[in-house]
């Protein structure tokens, strides 16, 4: 039986070696306990002995090769024995080849969300040595924040005694000595409460799905589970443009009045203009086709589902051309009258749901585009400027972006672009 | 009950566990016909003879070593360090043969002997006799570490170190062995190894001390008291095992911390239970604990100097104020 | 020398070498770990020794122990079973290489730390003077490396100021790891140093089982009768280095070769066959035997399981002492309360 002969362990930390010299060629006899190689460690130079008696044949890896312990060095064979090459091969295949050292494929996804201030409003972070305000903008003991938990106390309302102003145990006791809780407002919204009435139940319903929305699901399901998504939230602040609307809408007939909607196709595609990837289609393997026209594809709720009617060429209109035919082509989708051409050609998409009081949503791309933003609800929501709080407009838009065409870093350039437009949205009148 | 010395406490535990017990034998250097450079072995000698109080050469390795082999036989060997600085010449036993023998050879064998030694500061001898370097040997599983703060505590805790099977780091302290306090008279009166005590209640402020800085503790605690603050004292007495359990139930209820100890800040005692602290009642923390320590120097010979730098009652006090805001 | 006698020590002595020369291979595939010191060429003194001793007499040794476990008796199974670190290790697995033991067999160990075992040594016997054993000595073996740290002067100070009876065995291999003992020690015949502290002593050569077990019976015949310390340096010499993966640049092939040829084993069984006590099929016998006492022993290792996770925590300490398991307790886990 031949036996094969590994890379010997000579140091309890020992994790590789270098053969540095054979001292055995094929063909010489070996006895028990010769030298057969010299191995270099990084503590030393060692002689490696043979463990059988035989004959040396096959060396399995030249001099100066460095491999780790265990893996095969030589093969010694009985004397008289003559081990084909398939054997040899297979003894030593089996039993070792170096383990490959296999590197983590990294992909480069920094996703660098909007934090950069690039507007002359937003303050600079005064940072002092240990003096960073944490989180919230509240100093507190633990305690203190459970006690102002356990009896719903905002922090913010709470002057703290403690160092730094911070809050602690016996300023929420004085808190709580002083008055009554604050009642809690009631919801302004008014809930109409469907008609009820206790009665029958009804069976089961078995309702034939609309051509259309057979059509969108298969759509749908191919975009989201085939195609690589990735999403990209960002907030927009939107006072600037809420009142230049306003002030246009004053300006313009019925016909043409803007909607906040109408901007964003717009400003939208003024940046596709700067980020042709988001406004292109997979071409083959190795090729994408970036589209010339950016032609924005807009969501209508129809009956029975959903229609995109395409406003072509928005970077080129003015907004209230969009505006126009945004309007005309939605009437007669509502209509159940839509032209083709209203719905073909888009390069990419935008969902709105603005009007229903959405935080925040993501989109499934339309295919074969590359991107879709969905635009969520511009609401008052607290935000912090010069370092105080306060109350201003703010819309929040996710995109959803096709990770063959685009990446994270590209995608959020995008993003911070449109804001750009959007929030200083003169921009878009030029 | 007799109201007696920490020194005399110990030597009390010590003649009963000799005459309770023919393994038990005390070694060190000058314990026999000196009767100890404290006196606590005063008497012995004549009275149990010289196999039983055996005058050591100055040799912290022989001494620690051949306890250990002595109680490797069977035997409680006892065996004294002058100061607990000398143990450093015995470090390799202490550390690594006390310690671990037990567990490497598969618990064949008992290693049931106590070392005891004197740590502390504030008498004048000069940097390298006034270490507190307990929290050093308290780093190490397989020691048992203690030290007392209180006669009855002294005496109660060196009898079950002496009855217990495991070996036992006894840490006494110079300037306590004058303190007068209750002790049980009776022989088998025991304090368990492994258990903090409390031994003032209040509901302000929890003090965490063990050794000499329990008498301080007491002492700020009347101090706060003429303020109006009650101060809760808990006297750690058994560095490892560390119990948390009476620390903790204070804590929870006057949400602040003290914890003072003779030997220096880093790396010390109060390192370890103020991360605890944290660990197990961080919802209850009304303010970051509190360690009162030694200035980090080698301790100066100069009085004025070596008190300056040594932890006092007044810092204890003041680090209570601290954590009340107040 | 009656046959049985010299078959059993001859048959040892090729137990421990190929005990050794099984663990060397162990370790090269990785199956062992840590360090590992063969006692290759030393095997007349701990089978000599091991041999004359009586079961009160208690031994104690360095970290290069196998030779001196199996000669203490130990079954070379659970030898084996704690080189790989296994439950059924003579220290459950817990101790490794450096620290075998059993002390039902009143074999102590097996200490890492150079010198630090001697000092115990003194204990030892200590301890049995002080229970009144009066007929026990305690054997210390020791490297004559570890002659030249504090341990071993405090050890034989006190050993002689309280006329305690151990018999001091210096292994004096000629090198404490790579350092010959020229170059380490102040005086090379180390037997000298025991002169400082008055202590009786004398020099022996160690590579004969016969020689040693004749000398060393008589030197515990004497301590037993008068008492007190004794030192006795034995010749002998590794034909291995300090431990595996030394590269022995420290001393030339010639030396080592000239020393093989005054292999213990080899000597012993020259001296039974010209002695007439065996034959030489009886010999080949017992080597065949040893042979497959070893192969088992490594099948009994191989197949011995791991230690469960559990048995980190186990003997540490004798009282119920919560433990402490990776910085939150087994007992309590630290949620927080």
């Amino acid at each position: 039986m031949a036996e094969l002969i590994t890379m010997p362990k000579l140091g309890f930390d020992m994790a590789e070696g270098t053969l540095v010299r054979w001292v055995k060629v094929v063909g010489d006899e070996v006895n028990k306990g010769d030298v057969i190689a010299e191995i270099e460690t990084d503590k030393a130079t060692v002689e490696v002995e043979s463990s059988v008696s035989g004959v040396m044949v096959k060396l399995v890896v030249d001099e100066g090769t460095t491999l780790p312990v265990n893996a095969p060095i030589a093969v010694v064979a009985q004397k008289g024995e003559e081990p084909s090459e398939e054997e040899l091969k297979a003894l030593v295949g089996e039993e070792g080849g170096e383990k490959s050292k296999k590197k983590a494929k990294k992909e480069e996804k920094p996703a660098k969300k909007g934090q950069e201030s690039k507007k002359e409003e937003e303050p600079e972070a005064k940072e002092e040595e240990a003096d960073i305000t944490p989180a919230g903008g509240v100093r507190s003991s633990p305690l203190a924040r459970r006690m102002a938990e356990d009896h719903d106390i905002p922090l913010q309302k709470i002057d703290g005694s403690g160092p730094r102003g911070r809050i602690v145990k016996k300023d929420i006791e004085e808190f709580l000595e002083k008055g009554p809780e604050p009642e809690v407002s009631k919801s302004e919204r008014q809930v109409s409460l469907p008609a009820f009435a206790m009665g029958e139940i009804p069976e089961d319903q078995v309702v034939e799905m609309s051509r259309l929305r057979q059509a969108i699901g298969r759509r749908m399901q191919d975009s989201n589970q085939n195609f690589p998504h990735f999403y990209i939230t960002r907030a927009f602040k939107t006072g600037a443009l809420l009142k230049l609307r306003k002030e246009l809408n004053e300006l313009l007939p019925e016909e043409d009045k803007l909607s906040v909607n109408d901007f964003i196709i717009k400003a939208v595609a003024l940046a596709l203009r700067q980020y042709p990837n988001l406004n292109a289609v997979i071409e083959d393997e190795k090729h994408i086709r970036r589209f010339g026209h950016v032609n924005i594809g807009v969501a209508v709720a129809v009956e029975g589902g959903l229609l995109t009617i395409v406003s072509k060429d928005a970077d080129q209109k003015p907004l209230r051309l969009i505006a126009r035919e945004i309007r005309e082509m939605a009437g007669r989708a509502r209509d159940g009258k839509v032209k083709n051409e209203d719905i073909e050609g888009s390069t990419f998409s935008i969902s709105n749901l603005g009007m229903f009081g959405v935080d925040n949503f993501a989109a499934i791309i339309n295919p074969p585009e590359a991107g879709i933003l969905a635009v969520s609800t511009a609401q008052d929501v607290p935000m912090v400027v010069n370092g105080e709080v306060v109350v201003g407009s703010q819309m929040k838009a996710t995109l959803s972006a096709d990770h063959r065409v685009t990446d994270g870093a590209e995608a959020a350039e995008f993003m911070r672009v449109l804001a750009d437009y959007l929030e200083e949205p003169k921009r878009l009148l030029l | 009950m007799a109201r007696i010395t920490m020194r005399e406490a110990i030597s009390n535990a010590l003649w009963e566990e000799m005459e309770r017990d023919e393994r038990v034998f005390i070694q060190g250097e000058e314990v026999g016909v000196w009767g100890g450079t404290y006196a606590v072995t005063k008497g012995f000698y004549d009275h149990f003879g010289e196999k039983r109080v055996r005058d050591t050469p100055i040799a912290e390795t022989a001494i620690v070593g051949s306890a250990i082999g002595a109680a490797m036989t069977g035997m409680r060997p006892v065996a004294e360090l002058m100061t607990i600085n000398f143990a450093f010449v015995a470090m390799d036993h202490i550390v690594n043969e006390a310690a671990k023998l037990r567990y490497m050879f598969g618990g064949q064998f008992t290693l049931p002997l106590v070392i005891r030694a004197v740590s502390g500061g504030g008498r004048q001898l000069a940097a390298t006799h006034s270490q507190t370097p307990d929290a050093i040997f308290a780093h190490f599983p397989g020691l048992v570490v203690v030290s007392p703060g209180t006669p009855a505590d002294a005496k109660g805790l060196l009898k079950s170190a002496i009855r217990s099977d495991d070996p036992v780091l006894f840490i006494e302290n110079a300037t306590l062995y004058q303190t007068r306090g209750e002790v049980p008279d009776d022989p088998e009166h025991l304090e368990p190894l492994g258990k903090s005590k409390v031994q003032r209640e209040g509901d302000d402020v929890t003090i965490v001390a063990y050794s000499k800085m329990v008498q301080s503790a007491l002492k700020a605690a009347d101090m706060l008291s003429e303020d109006g603050i009650e101060a809760e004292v808990v006297d750690l007495r058994s560095l490892r095992p560390l119990d948390m359990d009476p620390v903790i139930e204070s804590f929870k209820r006057t949400n602040r911390a003290v914890i003072a100890e003779e030997g220096w800040r880093s790396y010390g005692v109060g390192s370890e239970v103020s991360s605890r602290i944290y660990e197990l009642a961080f919802d209850y923390v009304d303010a970051p604990v509190k360690r009162v320590a030694q200035a980090e120097v080698p301790l100066p010979y100069n009085s004025e100097l070596e008190q300056l730098a040594l932890p006092k009652t007044e810092d204890i006090y003041r680090a209570a104020k601290e954590v009340l805001y107040g | 020398m009656e046959k049985k006698d010299a078959l059993t020590l001859f048959q040892q002595m090729v137990i421990i070498r190929l005990l050794e020369e099984s663990a060397a291979e162990l370790y090269q595939q990785g199956k062992i770990g840590g360090f590992l010191h063969l006692y290759i060429g030393q095997e007349a003194v701990c089978t000599g020794i091991g041999s004359v001793r009586q079961p009160q007499d208690r031994i104690i040794t360095s970290y290069r122990d196998h030779g001196w476990a199996i000669s203490a008796g130990l079954d070379p199974k659970v030898v084996m079973a704690e080189l790989l670190g296994k439950v059924d290790g003579c220290s459950k697995g817990k101790g490794g290489s450096m620290h075998m033991a059993d002390v039902d067999k009143n074999f102590w160990g097996g200490h890492a730390i150079v010198g630090a075992h001697l000092p115990l040594a003194s204990g030892l016997a200590l301890g049995d003077v002080y229970q009144g054993n009066d007929d026990a000595i305690t054997i210390c073996m020791f490297g004559e490396g570890a002659t030249n740290i504090g341990f071993f002067h405090e050890a034989l100070n006190i050993s002689k100021v309280w006329n305690l009876p151990v018999l001091w065995v210096c292994e004096n291999n000629k090198y404490g790891m790579g350092t010959v003992v020229e170059r380490a020690s102040a005086v090379s015949e180390i037997r000298q140093k025991a002169e400082g502290y008055g202590i009786a002593n004398e020099r022996i050569e160690g590579m004969d089982v016969v020689d040693v077990r004749e000398h060393v019976s008589r030197i515990l015949e004497k301590i037993r009768k008068n008492g007190g310390p004794y030192l006795l340096e034995i010749m002998t010499y590794r034909y291995r280095g300090h431990s595996m993966g030394d590269p022995e640049r420290y001393r030339d092939k010639e030396e080592v070769k000239k020393w093989e040829e005054q292999d213990p084993i080899g000597k012993f069984r020259n001296y039974i066959l010209e002695q007439e006590i065996a034959t030489e099929e009886e010999l080949k016998e017992k080597e065949k035997e040893a042979e497959k006492i070893i192969k088992e022993a490594v099948e009994f290792a191989e197949s011995s399981p791991n230690p469960a996770q559990e048995t980190l925590f186990e003997d540490i300490y004798v009282e119920d002492f919560p433990v402490e398991y990776r910085g939150y307790t087994l007992e309590h886990e630290s949620e927080e309360r």
